[in-house]
């Protein structure tokens, strides 16, 4: 019964208590690069839920016989390794997205979300428990990846997935799209406004 | 037995393997799924050609293209027709790094189904981040634009990326490569400025200076080799 009350704390707590973005502020770089459209953010969103939630799984199989001083390179050789798979398996079999994607998908070994939970996590768990603890954590930050890509290319370019939804009768009246929303800096101000929101609510991540 | 693994020769008997066994499953990948992603890039360069000239690809753009390039030759600097078919087995991007005049020049014939005859050229060049490139299809005329197409491999998001849109692109139709009679490949200018020549231009993408400069420099590179090839057109169709 301890067990099941850990493993749903730990798929659940990283989606607010303990994200990996806006509280462990992990994974910045990417949110800067691949939110100015949502529908790459999505497929980023679950690329990195599977590549997290795989290479959780085998470094957890494998944490009893890694050797402690080269394991942060066993940690990366297994990520890579997913890494390009994931991305060749999108170029035979979801073209268009991979292409949509480009490097975004190669810059997933990059992500500080994938080191810190193998180092914090996998190494120390059973398997289920990081599988469960990789998808947490991939959801989470897919979740404020699609908040933030929402809000860039709504105020960014007026459009969602690539449809237009600020009517033309706006642009008549004067509204502009606000090109500063596409540039990377935004980002990083539409993700410390979800900060400041999510801290509102939760008191107890307030600093002193 | 008792094994010492923080001990030199377990670590790296260790990263071998791992390094071995890691290598095997990608290598083992890529091969299972070249052929998949080969068919993918070829269909998806087949489609980018045919939207070059206002056409849709469809669900089998084999079978389409087909139907609509009745050629594919290569020409040379000078203009003349060096091989009849081949144009897709010549790689652009290693032909721009040659001289001019010892370039193999792809182009694709295509036949609309309005009967008029398209030259679509292919250009390849460089944006911010990586490589660009775009078809161009001219008139029979030899000198009008009749439509272009763009990409680029990871250009910005929203910024230099825009070139790949129609709106970008569909800035160069009805533009010619011989103003006064000249060649002169159409320019990409900050809107509000003027080429120094007579040079056609169209308006560069905001906030993607340095991509639309390399569209600037691509369509220059690429296309004045053609110059030959356009002109003998324009002239056997006055």
């Amino acid at each position: 019964m301890a067990e099941k009350i850990k493993n749903s704390r730990v798929f659940l707590n990283p989606f607010s208590k303990d994200n990996p973005v806006i509280v462990q502020v992990l994974g910045i770089c990417s949110v800067l690069a691949v939110t100015a459209k949502l529908a790459p953010a999505m497929v980023m969103g679950i690329s990195v839920i599977a590549v997290l939630a795989f290479s959780n799984v085998i470094i957890s199989l494998l944490r009893n016989t890694i050797p402690t001083n080269i394991r942060i390179i066993v940690q990366l050789v297994v990520v890579a390794g997913l890494v390009v798979m994931v991305s060749q398996l999108l170029a035979a079999y979801a073209y268009e997205v991979s292409v949509q994607l480009s490097v975004f998908i190669g810059l997933i070994i990059t992500n500080c979300i994938l080191m810190g939970r193998l180092e914090a996590f996998a190494l120390g768990n059973k398997p289920w428990p990081s599988f469960l603890d990789g998808v947490g954590n991939g959801i989470g930050y897919a979740v404020i990846l699609v908040i933030v890509a929402f809000f860039r290319e709504l105020l960014g370019s007026g459009t969602l997935l690539g449809y237009q939804v600020v009517p033309d009768s706006f642009y008549e009246l004067g509204y502009v799209n606000n090109g500063l929303m596409i540039l990377p800096p935004m980002a990083l101000i539409v993700v410390a406004c979800i900060i400041w929101v999510h801290r509102s609510i939760n008191k107890d991540l307030q600093e002193q | 037995m008792k094994i010492n693994k923080q001990s030199n020769v377990y670590t790296i008997i260790y990263i071998v393997v791992l390094v071995v066994v890691v290598g095997c499953a990608l290598a083992v990948t890529s091969m299972s799924l070249r052929d998949r992603q080969q068919a993918n890039i070829k269909a998806d360069t087949m489609g980018q050609i045919l939207k070059s000239v206002h056409i849709t690809p469809e669900a089998d753009v084999a079978a389409q293209f087909g139907k609509l390039i009745v050629g594919q030759p290569l020409v040379s600097a000078s203009g003349e027709i060096v091989c009849p078919d081949g144009a897709s087995d010549v790689n652009v991007a290693m032909q721009i790094k040659k001289p001019a005049d010892e370039r193999q020049l792809p182009v694709y014939v295509c036949q609309l189904p309005d009967g008029s005859k398209k030259y679509i050229l292919p250009c390849y060049g460089s944006g911010l981040w990586g490589p660009i490139w775009g078809y161009v299809a001219f008139d029979a005329d030899g000198e009008t634009i009749y439509g272009a197409y763009f990409n680029h491999k990871g250009e910005t998001p929203g910024l230099g990326a825009e070139i790949e849109k129609p709106a970008f692109s569909s800035q160069f139709d009805g533009k010619t490569v011989f103003p006064e009679g000249r060649f002169l490949p159409v320019d990409v200018m900050k809107s509000g400025q003027k080429p120094l020549d007579e040079r056609q231009y169209v308006d560069a993408v905001s906030g993607g200076t340095i991509t639309s400069k390399g569209v600037a420099s691509m369509l220059d590179n690429c296309l004045s080799p053609y110059a030959a090839f356009l002109d003998n057109l324009r002239n056997t169709s006055k």
